[in-house]
């Protein structure tokens, strides 16, 4: 069962006007970024920061958001604005392993509706919804450019091809 | 999966498979930055009249020829030029641009340099969709060793030629493939399209003259540099210069990435024969799509003794388009009404919300496959559909309208009977209940 409640982002839009920390090794990191732009064009990094913000805090909430806006100089309705479209940002906690079956039309014909339907019935969730102990989301996504290796799963960053359900077996058995 | 060249010597995929192929070391050893040198001694305008004579055309999926692209760039510009390689290859049934990247990302450095040196820019960036994060690690080290080896930074190998390489990535947006949606996201923005003309070439990046190109496309360039471009032309055909990566995948035993020679013939050949042939052999053919899930779905029919030809003149004579060559073959177990409801959910999910034919239109024609799936299904409702693909289609505000609309233009048009089935006795044409 699904136990957490997600939190809608406007809502802490409204609430928090706390900003976010992050370690000098992060910061210079973001500098790296921004300094493949011209000067005057430092929004140019915001996906990019965007994504830093993300893996350092799990995903796009308000603090790392009012972060953002003050480090590249925006409003954060500007922050929000961009966040808001690209799907792999987060507006939600999801859980330690995120996995992103794809659901368009090659990994569909090659059998991702028996992956999902396993990876789901193993976890006890429904595509959309996060475990319990917080440790697995399972999201579907549209192509992710593995046609070749269907059916396809991405956990996190990591390309998982040519999946059986043996081999999903062993995947979340190896997620720690 | 299988990653080959069939009917010509592989020139995109020459280090694939290649020991430590990524890395300059090995780049340089198999004939790497040789065409680069080679470039630079030449004038910005002879580069430009050998892309030109190749008839490379962009390997993105729309086929603009790349040469008649780069003259658009306005040569007394005072302001900078940027030079940015498209690669969130998104179009379902296309994953070719990973393995160039992963195996070769120094040819499209490469290619990428040379754009520059051709059209007086300074500066590039490579956009890969965020999925590809592996790929963008890849490139960040490619840069780094040609910036340490001199082929990167203020001097080109010695010359007096500056030109800065940077990755940037992308956050999950089919739209960001559309090259003005790109530059939109490259700028911090949502990654809407914008208005054309002006065209990027003439006002791109920062409202500065800029070049997108495909990351094949770049890959493309040293090799047409090397040999000449007319040589390179003559691999392929007249119109359709030089060899083209295809990825194809779904119910074929060879799925994989194949380097063919423009103008191969024939599809069913390739098929049948190069690609293995159906999954199952007790399962026949049903339909492909030959160019990534964008354009117009053919029948068996239309390829079986029919002798088509894979190059964009060959596939629109069949009756479709070369798009991305993204190939995604179907056996007879898949029902055709499925197939496209599932595409059609992906144009939804990735419009961008900007313009109300494209917006509007894919949520109601996802509302009435949902319908027609869950048995509701109405005589008039392929109609329905078609009239509705009318509104998008010409008058969406960039092709992503259009991309959704043809699938279902052409499912219909092809496969009328297992729209019927759906319509009518509401049972899908493979027997099975509904599962989509």
């Amino acid at each position: 069962m699904a136990a957490h409640t997600a939190t809608s982002f406007t809502d802490k839009v409204l609430v928090s006007d706390e900003v976010a920390e992050f370690s000098p090794a992060i910061i210079d990191e973001m500098k790296m970024h921004v300094a493949k732009y011209p000067a005057d064009r430092t929004r140019s990094a915001l996906i990019p920061l965007l994504m830093l913000v993300q893996r350092e805090r799990g995903w796009i909430d308000n603090p790392g958001v009012n972060f953002l806006a003050k480090f590249l100089s925006l409003e954060v309705t500007d922050v929000w604005e961009t966040a808001t479209f690209y799907s792999m940002f987060n507006l939600r906690q999801v859980g330690r392993h995120h996995i992103q079956i794809c659901k368009t039309l090659s990994c569909r014909i090659m059998g991702e509706p028996d992956i999902t339907e396993h990876i789901c019935s193993k976890l006890g969730i429904h595509p959309g919804e996060t475990t319990e102990d917080r440790k697995f989301t399972v999201t579907m996504v549209e192509c992710l450019g593995s046609c070749g290796t269907a059916p396809m799963m991405q956990i996190g960053f990591d390309y998982h091809e040519d999946l059986t359900v043996e081999k999903v077996d062993k995947i979340l058995t190896d997620c720690k | 999966m299988e990653i080959k060249a069939i009917g010509c010597e592989p020139l995109s995929l020459k280090r694939i498979g290649v020991k430590d192929g990524h890395t300059l070391k090995v780049y340089a050893e198999t004939g790497g930055y040789k065409s680069l040198e080679k470039a630079l001694s030449m004038t910005p305008e002879q580069i430009i009249q050998e892309v030109k004579d190749s008839a490379l055309r962009g390997r993105g999926g729309a086929g603009f020829p790349t040469g008649m692209k780069w003259s658009f760039v306005p040569k007394d510009s005072p302001k900078p030029k940027y030079v940015v390689c498209n690669a969130d290859e998104s179009e379902p049934g296309s994953f070719k641009d990973r393995y160039l990247m992963e195996f070769d990302p120094h040819a499209v450095i490469e290619g990428m340099i040379m754009a520059g040196w051709a059209l007086g820019s300074n500066t590039g960036y490579i956009y890969t969709r965020g999925e590809y994060k592996y790929l963008i690690d890849i490139m960040d080290v490619a840069i780094r060793e040609a910036r340490e080896a001199g082929i990167l930074g203020k001097s080109v190998l010695g010359k007096q030629f500056s030109f800065e390489l940077h990755t940037h990535t992308g956050a999950g947006a089919y739209i960001c493939g559309e090259e003005t949606a790109l530059l939109s996201s490259l700028e911090g923005y949502r990654g809407h399209p914008r208005l054309k003309p002006p065209f990027p070439a003439v006002e791109g990046l920062y409202a500065c003259p800029t070049i997108v190109n495909n990351v094949e496309t770049f890959t493309s360039i040293p090799q047409i540099i090397e040999m000449g471009g007319i040589k390179w032309r003559d691999l392929g055909t007249e119109k359709s210069g030089g060899t083209k990566l295809w990825s194809i995948s779904g119910h074929v035993k060879k799925p994989g990435v194949y380097e063919l020679p423009m103008g191969y013939a024939d599809m069913e050949k390739f098929i049948f024969e190069d690609c293995g042939g159906m999954l199952r052999d007790d399962k026949k053919l049903k339909a492909v799509i030959p160019g990534g899930s964008s354009v117009y779905i053919m029948n068996a029919g239309q390829i079986l003794g029919k002798n088509v030809t894979m190059d964009y003149e060959g596939l629109v004579a069949a009756g479709t388009m070369l798009g991305t060559g993204g190939m995604m073959v179907m056996d007879e177990t898949v029902d055709i009404m499925e197939s496209t409801k599932n595409l059609t959910e992906f144009y939804k999910h990735e419009s961008c919300g900007w313009c109300t034919p494209c917006r509007e239109g894919t949520d109601w024609l996802v509302k009435i496959f949902d319908r027609i799936a869950s048995g509701g299904g109405r005589p008039e409702d392929a109609q329905l559909m078609l009239d509705i693909c009318d509104n998008i289609e010409g008058k969406s505000f960039c092709p992503l309208g259009d991309a959704a609309a043809w699938p279902i233009q052409s499912a219909i048009k092809q496969f009328p009977g297992d729209f019927k089935k759906w319509l009518s006795d509401k049972t899908s044409s493979n027997g099975v209940a509904p599962n989509l």
